[in-house]
């Protein structure tokens, strides 16, 4: 299978027409999965009490946050290397999924914060301040990008601050090791978890079905900025032709 | 396998169904309300296309 077909913007449109429906699927099999378990059926946390259920949106809304901005920063990678059209688009495609998860990272965050440590935020707290710093990433490549009315150059700008900031993500993930945080430190690592068995469970459907979600929503915005930046593209004038293809560039 | 004895001990949630469910609703909240919008803007961009191109037919100022 030739991959590279795919970066092109006419064959990728029907082939992300495809899996979508697939992927939404996915998304709301983890998703009442995980939650009958995080709600439902795991047991109270001995130490937290039942505020601790907020783990199983708040780790996983926080990988998402960090896994985006890394995909986003490798297709900017990919643009500057190799000035593919696509790279930018998906680029756009992820930058709002990943700032809203980067805000529900910091709120599921705070609404745990509260009964726990007695406070919304801490300033002081680096693993806080390193994703509120993620957070403004996000929404300074979208500023970035939509103040250049040049999409191509404005994928480039885009592309180059998506590179930088990219240091920032192991400044999140190490934080809690680096310097003394109020943040708990790591649930899950390679060496393995300290959570019970039926939590890890509840905690990693939820976040699988965020992955399903991210890019079954992101795939739909994508088709969406082909359409707005190829229309003149004859493939697309086929595709949303009252006349043929039903009216409508469905598939 | 349930850890609840009644609904309303588990929109209670220990004394913490604020904290719970009002992280809980917003993400949900986000993740409804992204598709919906998503939605929306597809149908807005494709009959803005459809209209561009009617426009250009009735013209035939289609490069």
């Amino acid at each position: 299978m030739n991959w590279f077909k795919y970066s092109a913007p006419a064959a990728f449109y029907p082939l992300a027409g495809r899996l979508i429906p697939w992927f939404w699927r996915l998304a709301f099999v983890f998703a009442a999965a995980g939650l009958y378990i995080g709600l439902v059926a795991a047991p109270v946390d001995f130490q937290q009490g039942e505020a601790y259920r907020i783990i199983f949106i708040h780790v996983g809304a926080a990988w998402m946050s960090m896994f985006i901005y890394l995909v986003m920063a490798f297709w900017g990678g990919m643009g500057l290397a190799f000035n593919t059209r696509l790279s930018g688009m998906m680029a756009q495609a992820l930058a709002p999924t990943g700032t809203m998860f980067a805000f529900l990272s910091l709120w599921t965050g705070a609404f745990w914060g509260k009964p726990m440590w007695g406070t919304w935020w801490l300033w002081s707290d680096a693993r806080l301040m390193s994703s509120l710093i993620l957070l403004f990433l996000y929404i300074g490549f979208l500023a970035l990008t939509h103040a250049i009315d040049d999409k191509r150059r404005a994928d480039r700008a885009g592309a180059i601050l998506l590179l930088v900031g990219v240091v920032n993500i192991p400044v999140i993930y190490f934080s809690v090791q680096w310097w003394n945080t109020l943040h708990q430190g790591a649930s899950v690592s390679v060496k393995g978890s300290s959570m019970a068995v039926i939590m890890l469970w509840g905690m990693l459907l939820v976040a699988l079905a965020m992955w399903m979600y991210t890019i079954a929503v992101a795939l739909t915005r994508a088709r969406i900025i082909i359409l707005e930046r190829e229309w003149r593209a004859d493939w697309v004038q086929t595709l949303s032709n009252p006349e043929s293809a039903g009216g409508t560039a469905g598939n | 396998m349930m850890h609840w004895s009644s609904f309303s001990e588990f929109l209670a949630m220990g004394g913490k169904g604020f904290y719970v469910w009002g992280a809980f609703g917003v993400t949900a909240l986000c993740l409804v309300l992204e598709p919906f919008f998503l939605a929306r803007r597809r149908r807005a961009t494709l009959a803005r296309l459809a209209r561009r191109l009617r426009a250009e037919a009735k013209t035939g100022d289609r490069p």
